[in-house]
């Protein structure tokens, strides 16, 4: 059973209240011994302060302190502010954990050393990062549990009449007789409170009149929209809600998108355009010669028959064709493809004429196309080429062997063996780029001659799925919502009593936003003649107030 | 006149008039001795508030015109963006004007605001063309309502530096009254920075080096002001082919002036020259302003502030901040998630620019709970509120100009 406070005026408070929940006498002597008193919550009792036995209680409390919270906000701040510093991994352009080591190193010395060794190179995917930001997530929770609920149910149950001790220790009081029309003050100030749009109670010889209520509830639904995208993000963490792949495509290609299963993306096109200005100004300082004025990819989208073998190109049905540009994203079924990047001049078709030596004569033109390479290129009955190695992107011998660092065609070798009415035995070769061919088995009479090449372009694609999106999306209306509601409204409340000689006494708060209530009391003292309220917190003024005394 | 001349020419007129109006509502605050001083003194105020609102439709002139003229908002650059800043300023004081009718918050508004124009003014005019990630209406709709909101949020500092004035002691040495000083101090720094920015334009100084850029890629740049900091492994060079670009170096009889000291190639040289510049000019415009004036800036300034009511004052700075914090959020932070989800294919990437923005954005929501919760009113708000607006600055010139990101103006 919990211990109760009971009121001079009968009422029962829960133990930690600090104003009487009924009459709104200060029940602490803290209250008590105050100026003014602190309406923060109306002075009621929050769970954080009141329990403090359990280990549940120990957390509760720590997370429900505003201070904590703040102490949290602070820290993400640095820390995030820290990770701008040098700039983070993934925006480095290199492969390798050893070689992200050696750039942070190599650009920027013992520092950057420092920082990739603390981690603060992946600062923000780092462990503890994201504890301090679920922790103030913990903290926005907690916190708005213990205070949101009990203000709410004291806000619904507000009395009229409030004590005097409570009404004395307002921040704006006002204390007299009305000038003139005694009896109809209360009358008058109801009518005007109302032109002013406040909602009116009136019991017996007392008024309260409050306004904007709802903005109190404000930060408790700006709290709530920031849960909500917090667990957003949180979400995407779970398979099947995120995907973020990234593929090239060819122009001239029907290739499989990569994350997107049973669909296939065909690249008619990449298209650059650029400017033909004259540098000039900003782009002229920085050594910019030409500046990009459109990236473009014209795809169509394919979409697999039902029932389909996984993989198989042969059965397909077009969905679409699209023209992808930076910020017009291709948007099918929940995923979007970006044109994200591009390379130009991939080598697409060689050509090469088998030449004799000695006379310089041409027998015949093979065209290798080198996403396609055939075994076997035939000129006529007598005269033909074997491919018996291709080699993509050529990096030199390892033990004997010529290697190809990657399937992408950036330094294309072959080895052919040419078959002529002269030579019905073959002769071998190894043709690289740029380079004098070999000829291993012997010096032969025939060469492989480059002839020439297709180039096209590449479409550097990136494919995402992010179904936490609408998610994110009410969750950032909802912070939108409260905080506008928090910061454009205001709730002011005047209470007001007419005693038995007739005088007045008026209190009046506002969570913020002085100035207006103050102009809203002006209007009431020159409309019912009451008398000049005093703002207990603004020194200067009273201090103005006093010299005018005096001189009077 | 073209379009863009148009434009150039009302940028000046509100230049001159923002002058002109600090200068009225500095009459209308002055503090009155005869008996008419206070009628006085409100027609100064209209006479000022008149002017201000003149300069300010100039100013919306100089938007309009130039948006015309280049297709797009005028929010795509330095000098674009910065204008921008400014004059949103202007409007968000002219609103707060209205509202609370305090002639005090002029003389102080309108010279940051001049400041942030003059500042502006230095960076490249030309119109330079859009890149595609660009090409957008969220680069409208993001940009301006993020430097609405800014300019909002930098309104609670110019009420908070008011109350400061105020209510430091300046005869007594404190922590307080030096960091006043040098609030006053770093917006002289801005003075130097337009001042040396002028002297050397105006003496068309030009000298080219060639040096190696931390990639280790031979790079070529050009330095308008003498070279106080070489860039890594700089070496003076002219232009002998500007079809082929090619340089050579200059021969030693006919070097312009050269580095004192040759900076690591992290440490951009010429924009250190630049700052040392602006730190030289700046402070010996600010040892001649106390010469002349015999007292601190602060105590120069304090007189003007006298008669302001420091509760009202620090309502306003609260207020904007109230005002300023969803608009803020919604242009900086919910806005370029939206577009940076369109153009960048997703909505959060840790850009600096990015973490900047969220950095902002916790301090003002620290400064919020510091204020419901912890009580934080009158000097503690009015602190929070000045460092505030220095974050804001420090994001709109240190992350655009040094730490290169997505945003970079310079990238």
């Amino acid at each position: 059973m919990m211990e109760k406070i009971i009121c001079t005026c009968n009422h029962e408070n829960p133990v930690g209240t600090n104003l009487c929940e009924k009459c709104g006498r200060p029940l602490t002597t803290e209250e008590q011994e105050k100026k003014i008193v602190d309406m923060r919550y109306d002075g009621i009792a929050i769970r954080s302060k009141t329990h403090n036995k359990s280990i549940i209680d120990k957390i509760w409390n720590f997370f429900s302190s505003v201070k904590i919270g703040i102490t949290l906000i602070i820290i993400t701040l640095i820390a995030a502010s820290v990770g701008t510093i040098l700039p983070q991994e993934f925006a480095v352009r290199v492969s390798s954990e050893s070689e992200k080591a050696a750039y942070y190193t190599d650009v920027y010395g013992w520092f950057g050393t420092l920082y990739y060794n603390l981690g603060l190179a992946d600062l923000y995917s780092s462990w503890w990062f994201q504890i301090i930001v679920g922790m103030l997530g913990i903290s926005i929770i907690v916190a708005s549990i213990d205070r949101g609920f009990p203000l709410h149910r004291s806000l619904k149950n507000q009395r009229v009449k409030r004590h005097i001790s409570f009404m004395k220790r307002q921040r704006i009081i006002a204390e007299g007789q009305p000038s003139q029309d005694g009896d109809k003050t209360l009358d008058l100030l109801e009518q005007k409170m109302k032109d002013l749009k406040y909602n009116v109670r009136r019991e017996d010889n007392a008024i309260l009149a409050e306004r904007g209520r709802f903005a109190r509830y404000g930060p408790y639904i700006n709290h709530v929209g920031l849960i909500v995208f917090l667990g957003a993000v949180m979400l995407r963490l779970l398979p099947g809600f995120y995907v973020d792949e990234s593929m090239w495509l060819p122009e001239g290609e029907t290739r499989a998108i990569t994350g997107m299963d049973g669909y296939f993306l065909h690249n008619d096109q990449f298209i650059l355009e650029t400017y033909d200005n004259d540098p000039q100004g900003e782009q002229l300082k920085q050594g910019v010669n030409v500046v990009a004025k459109n990236f473009q990819s014209n795809v169509t989208l394919f979409k697999q028959k039902e029932g389909a073998v996984a993989g198989q190109t042969s059965d397909l049905e077009t969905v679409k064709s699209y023209d992808i540009r930076v910020n017009h994203p291709l948007k099918h079924d929940g995923y979007a493809i970006y044109q994200m990047d591009y390379r130009l001049n991939q080598l697409k078709t060689m050509y090469f004429d088998l030449v004799n030596k000695e006379t310089e004569k041409s027998l015949g033109r093979v065209s290798i196309d080198l996403t396609n390479p055939q075994d076997e290129y035939v000129i006529d009955d007598n005269t033909k080429v074997q491919l018996i190695t291709y080699l993509s992107d050529f990096a030199g011998f390892k033990d004997g062997e010529p290697q190809s660092a990657s399937p992408n065609p950036n330094n294309p070798a072959f080895v052919f063996k040419m078959f002529t009415p002269e030579t019905p035995e073959g002769e071998t070769s190894f043709v690289m780029i740029g380079q004098k061919a070999l000829e291993p088995l012997g010096e032969n009479e025939h060469m492989m001659k480059f002839a020439g090449v297709d180039t096209r372009s590449m479409s550097g694609l990136t494919v995402r799925k992010d179904k936490t999106i609408p998610i994110l999306a009410i969750g950032g209306l909802i912070f939108m919502i409260g905080v506008v509601i928090g910061s454009y409204w205001n709730h002011r409340r005047i209470w007001v009593e007419q005693l038995e000689d007739g005088s007045i006494r008026l209190a009046a708060h506002t969570n913020k936003n002085w100035f207006s209530l103050k102009k809203d009391l002006d209007g009431l003292t020159e409309f019912a003649h009451i008398p000049q309220y005093t703002d207990q917190a603004d020194l200067e003024k009273v201090e103005v107030e006093k010299e005018g005394d005096n001189i009077l | 006149m073209s379009l863009l001349d148009l434009s150039g020419n009302l940028l000046f007129a509100a230049f001159i008039c923002y002058l002109i109006a600090t200068i009225f509502f500095g009459g209308a605050i002055k503090p009155a001795k005869t008996g008419a001083a206070p009628a006085r003194a409100e027609q100064w105020g209209k006479w000022a508030i008149t002017v201000t609102i003149i300069g300010f439709i100039a100013n919306l002139g100089y938007f309009i015109s130039r948006w015309i003229y280049t297709g797009h908002a005028p929010v795509s650059n330095m000098f674009e963006f910065t204008t921008a800043f400014g004059m949103f300023l202007v409007a968000s004081f002219i609103v707060i004007y209205f509202m609370y009718r305090v002639a005090a918050l002029g003389i102080v508004a309108l010279p940051i605001a001049i400041l942030i124009i003059g500042y502006a003014a230095m960076f490249p005019k030309e119109v330079s063309p859009l890149v595609p990630s660009l090409q957008s209406h969220w680069l409208t709709i993001h940009v301006i309502c993020a430097a609405i909101g800014e300019s909002i949020l930098a309104i609670s500092a110019v009420a908070g530096l008011i109350y400061l004035l105020k209510q430091v002691d300046l005869t007594k040495k404190s922590k307080e009254r030096f960091w006043l000083e040098a609030v006053m101090f770093s917006l002289v720094l801005v003075v130097g920075f337009v001042v040396s920015s002028i002297t050397f334009g105006l003496m068309g100084y030009e000298a080219t080096y060639q040096y190696t850029d931390k990639e280790d890629v031979s790079r070529v740049i050009v330095y308008e002001t003498p070279a106080l900091f070489g860039m890594n492994n700089y070496v003076e060079v002219e232009l002998v082919d500007a079809e082929k670009k090619v340089y050579e170096p200059v021969a030693e009889a006919n070097q312009s002036f050269q580095p004192l000291v040759e900076m690591p190639a992290i440490i951009n040289g010429k924009k250190l020259s630049t700052v040392a510049f602006s730190v030289l000019f700046g402070t010996i415009i600010y040892l001649l302003i106390r010469l002349i004036g015999r007292r601190s800036i602060s105590a120069m300034v304090q007189p003007l502030v006298k008669k302001v009511n420091s509760q009202l004052m620090d309502e306003i700075g609260y207020r904007a901040v109230l005002i300023g914090f969803p608009v803020f959020t919604l242009g900086a932070l919910i806005f370029a998630m939206i577009w940076a989800q369109i153009a960048w294919s997703r909505f959060w990437g840790w850009d600096p620019k990015e973490v900047w923005a969220l950095v902002t954005w916790l301090f003002y929501a620290a400064f919020l709970h510091l204020r419901l919760s912890k009580g934080w009113e009158g000097k503690k708000s009015a602190w929070l509120a000045v460092i505030g607006f220095v974050i804001i600055m420090f994001n709109l010139v240190f992350v655009n100009l040094i730490i290169a990101g997505l945003h970079s103006y310079a990238a």
